[in-house]
């Protein structure tokens, strides 16, 4: 089996990296900075999206570092809440909702389209500065003091009882929502108006679907976030009462738009993880994706069902009882399209020809992680349990598996699957199918003993715990441990591939889509001539037909020549 | 390396490569784009998304303006007797007849009528800056009787309605208890929010306008490239449509009696 | 031709005339005396509703004539149509649960 591979690279004694490409068009740091190619932001966001996941990353190891022993003895508790603060904005507006999206979204939508750019290039370009600007606002609120409200801003809290940055940190990450809305508007309107002839929409790969409902989230879900976030800043400047009990206001209407962005946004987060995964499983399966139609119509679902659910997060802080039964019903209802999604891919694995090259191990790993991680949602929205489980390590355990073994695996998957094609290098294949496994012992080591901590009772965004749950807490932070080596790797070897990795050639996988029919690393106008979409996605008996020309257009030639 | 066969179709013209387009492309055709009418399309589309956005924006103030009117009726009724409705109707007429010159300067890109787009323009910037006039004198007013929220919100006029004559004349409201008079404080709040963000988006319209008024008078939309006087139209009568509704629930609650 | 990439056309090639826009432009100034005049008869539960009813006709004047979404193609339709469902559900949503506490516990 370890020598079962669907690899396919070009004769490596006379392969070279093709001379004209995107990074070699234009030389400078100001051809990079003022770029409008789509794939250079993309790299762009690569590059920045590494750096704030190691920061909000190193934010981990402090809170793991923390918790070994039940006292708050690392840092004083003030300090703790800052760390976990600040991990938390980090990771979701800097790491996770761009990370698909800026950089593997940014790169491939046009080409999968058959487009030269995306619709709206100096927009995008201004998506990264913006970006840009809210992380280092971020990184700016960390070396000033940090903020300890949560990344969830919890009013009358940070808008009343708190001294440290409220204020910057909401304006980081409002700045942050600008750079995703315009990001998702860029999408739709790319997707909309620029597909190739023949690329109708039930040609299109499934990332771009993904993409797609994400988007749609991205533009009509963050601008509610932007004015919670206004008001937030107002009520701490200018005391205008909106949340303030004293005046009349009520803290909850904070919580209703924060949460009417927040849920969303984990699907904002998800959804295009699921894209990849969906390339992935077909490619390593050599097979189409089981029920296109069904997986394209439920990541629409997933958004649209998305925007109905917001109050389950606020179960417990004084809804009404009325409003508790609506939303937790609502619940159980957006669960059934990523239920689809997750039968689905589980039918296309069945009688596919299976390769485990390394994005297929973690697209393996995000099946049964995100499974996990999306039916512990379930107990979570069912509010009776939601009763005893919220505001515990639970919570904590869920959303992580959904995030770090779901989301955080699929961009894993993502960045392996496409590295041929955006760098033109091949990763060494044995040492990233270790990472993917160091990986998922690493995450179920340090968040499965979570569930069990939530269960408990431990609670979450606390320094010191009683001292029968240090033994779980032990077995986390060394998972976590773990789990760090896992992450570092592939910054270690992608960078090494980049030099000295194998010439991949234009389509090493033998996968089917658009962008796999030209050069790696692509031209900077994505293809000489506009192409023409007559076959169906994931057409692997196209592929072949296309495969066997090609061969016979060689041997006419030698056999001629 | 070969490409791959798909790439062999040729198709219609993919820009200025072909030989066979009749005309020469337009030096505004950006070159990610096929066509005229696909960069068009495409930047209309894009102007309207952006609109949604406004949209969702401006709903979490409107969301807030109607529970907290819901739960504080008496207050918001009290507080809406403080902004004079003349200047509203006012500012309601300026803003609509905006709009209606913004259309008409539209149609005067899309008929190549340089100078009557660059009256229409004009007439809409002087229009916007009434607006604002108007707005800076209702908020003076608002000043001068310390009903802006904050440290000096005076609830004299609610627990005292004798006291503000003017207003008495016209509405003779009856004195709010404390706690609901506090609540007008609310109020205020939120119609100073609420206008505050639509006059935000006034002054960038009207800087905007500024600009194009510029380059209109240079020609630069009268010669077939209408897309940026039709978005920026849109955006321009989607503010007046926030300020229709603001004005009907911050001004219109009840003026009877 | 219906590929992907060519669609019909909005507003640019039907051009809404003056005619459209002076007419529009009298009935926007008709409803907003309307409405002020409204907000002066006492008319108990029905005030709002009539002024709300007013400000969407306005609204709809507007969009449909000066932003020319009648003229527009049916994606724009449906563009506007799924910001205002967003709008009413953010709204709707929210306030359902700010009126249902007033019912108390069951």
């Amino acid at each position: 089996m370890s020598s079962n591979t669907i690899v396919s690279l070009p004769d490596q004694s006379t392969a070279r990296i093709p001379k004209d490409n995107f990074i070699t068009r234009e030389n400078g740091l100001m051809s990079w900075l003022l770029t409008g190619d789509h794939k250079r932001i993309a790299i762009l966001y690569l590059i920045s999206l590494s750096f704030f996941f190691f920061i909000g990353g190193a934010l981990a190891g402090l809170i793991r570092l923390e918790l070994l022993t039940p006292q708050s003895d690392l840092m004083a508790t003030d300090t703790y809440n800052k760390v976990f603060t600040m991990h938390g904005v980090i990771m979701i507006f800097f790491f996770l909702v761009p990370s698909v999206p800026a950089t593997l979204g940014n790169f491939l939508i046009p080409m999968m389209i058959g487009a030269k750019d995306l619709a709206l290039p100096k927009i995008n370009l201004l998506s990264w500065y913006l970006y840009m600007a809210g992380g280092i606002l971020a990184i700016y609120t960390m070396a000033t003091g940090g903020v300890d409200t949560g990344w969830t801003f919890t009013t009358p809290l940070s808008t009343h009882y708190v001294n440290t940055n409220v204020l910057t940190t909401g304006l980081a990450a409002f700045i942050a929502g600008f750079s995703s809305i315009f990001t998702g508007l860029n999408f739709i309107v790319t997707i909309h108006k620029m597909r190739a002839p023949g690329m109708t929409w039930f040609r299109l790969p499934l990332f771009v679907w993904a993409h797609y409902a994400a988007s749609i989230l991205m533009v009509l879900a963050t601008p509610v976030v932007a004015i919670a976030i206004v008001l937030v800043a107002l009520e701490r400047t200018f005391g205008i009462g909106v949340f303030d009990p004293t005046k009349g206001g009520d803290p909850l209407l904070f919580q209703h738009l924060f949460w009417f962005y927040s849920h969303p946004a984990v699907y904002i987060m998800i959804l295009p993880g699921m894209g990849v995964i969906s390339e992935v499983i077909s490619t390593f399966s050599r097979k189409r994706v089981f029920g296109y139609t069904a997986v394209a119509f439920s990541s629409v679902a997933i958004a649209v069902f998305g925007f109905f659910v917001w109050a389950h997060h606020m179960f417990i802080m004084g809804i009404s009882n009325y409003a508790v039964l609506v939303f937790s019903l609502l619940t159980m209802l957006v669960a059934v399209p990523s239920a689809i999604k997750i039968f689905n891919w589980t039918f296309t694995l069945y009688k596919g020809s299976i390769t485990f090259e390394t994005p297929m191990l973690y697209a393996f790993g995000f099946l049964g992680l995100f499974t996990i991680g999306g039916m512990t949602g379930v107990f979570l929205g069912t509010s009776g349990t939601d009763i005893h489980l919220t505001e515990t390590y639970f919570i904590v355990a869920h959303f992580h598996f959904v995030m770090v073994g779901g989301m955080l695996m699929a961009f894993l998957a993502g960045i392996h699957f496409w590295w041929p094609k955006m760098t033109g290098r091949m990763y060494p294949e044995k040492i990233s199918q270790m990472a993917a496994v160091v990986t998922f012992i690493g995450f179920n080591l340090t968040f499965f003993p979570q569930f069990i901590l939530g269960t408990l009772g431990m609670p979450r965004r606390y320094a010191s715990y009683p001292p029968e749950f240090q033994i779980l807490n032990v077995f986390s932070t060394a998972g976590a441990t773990i789990l760090g080596v896992g992450y570092l790797m592939p910054v270690l070897y992608l960078i090494w591939s980049l030099k000295y990795g194998a010439v991949a050639g234009n389509n090493p996988w033998q996968a089917t889509g658009l962008e796999w029919q030209t050069q790696s690393p692509p031209l900077t106008e994505n293809f000489t001539v506009m192409p023409v979409m007559d076959h169906e996605a994931y057409d692997y008996e196209w592929l072949e037909k296309q495969q066997q020309e090609e061969a016979s257009k060689e041997t006419e030639v030698t056999s001629a020549g | 390396m070969p490409d791959s066969p798909v790439m062999a179709h040729q198709t219609e013209e993919t820009g200025h490569n072909a030989d066979n387009h009749l005309d020469q492309h337009p030096s505004y055709l950006r070159h990610h784009f096929n066509s005229i009418e696909q960069q068009a399309d495409a930047s209309n589309f894009a102007m309207w998304l952006f609109l949604l956005t406004e949209v969702m924006f401006f709903g979490g103030l409107f969301a807030a303006y109607l529970i907290y009117r819901n739960w504080y009726y008496p207050a918001f009724v009290a507080g809406s007797h403080q902004l004079n409705v003349i200047w509203g109707t006012t500012n309601t007429f300026v803003l609509i007849l905006s709009s209606f010159t913004m259309a008409m300067g539209v149609w005067c890109a899309e008929t190549r009528r340089k100078s009557g787009l660059v009256l229409c323009l004009i007439l809409t910037f002087i229009l916007g800056l009434g607006f604002l006039g108007i707005k800076t004198i209702e908020y003076s007013e608002k000043i001068e009787k310390h009903h802006v929220p904050g440290t000096h919100f005076s609830l004299q006029s609610f627990v005292d309605p004798v006291s503000d004559p003017e207003i008495f004349k016209e509405y003779h409201d009856k004195p709010l208890a404390l706690d609901m008079a506090r609540h007008t404080e609310l109020y205020f709040s939120l119609y100073f929010l609420m206008t505050g963000m639509h006059a935000l988006h006034m002054i960038i319209g009207i800087g905007i306008l500024g600009f194009m008024i510029v380059r209109a008078r240079a020609g630069a939309y009268t010669s077939g490239h209408v897309t940026f006087v039709e978005n920026f139209g849109l955006y321009w009568h989607f503010v007046d449509v926030v300020w229709i509704y603001l004005f009907a629930l911050l001004y219109l609650i009840s003026r009877h009696q | 031709m219906s590929e992907p990439n060519e669609q019909t056309h909005n507003g640019e090639h039907h051009i809404v005339g003056p005619a459209v826009y002076v007419t529009i432009l009298f009935a926007l100034l008709i409803g907003t005396g309307l409405t002020v005049w409204a907000s002066f008869l006492e008319l108990g539960p029905w005030n709002p509703v009539i002024a709300l009813a007013i400000a969407t006709t306005k609204a709809m004047l507007v969009v449909l004539f000066f932003m020319h979404v009648k003229y527009s193609t049916k994606l724009t339709k449906l563009t506007v149509f799924s910001g205002i469902f967003m709008f009413l559900v953010l709204i709707s949503m929210t306030l359902a649960d700010y009126i249902s506490r007033a019912w108390g516990s069951w």
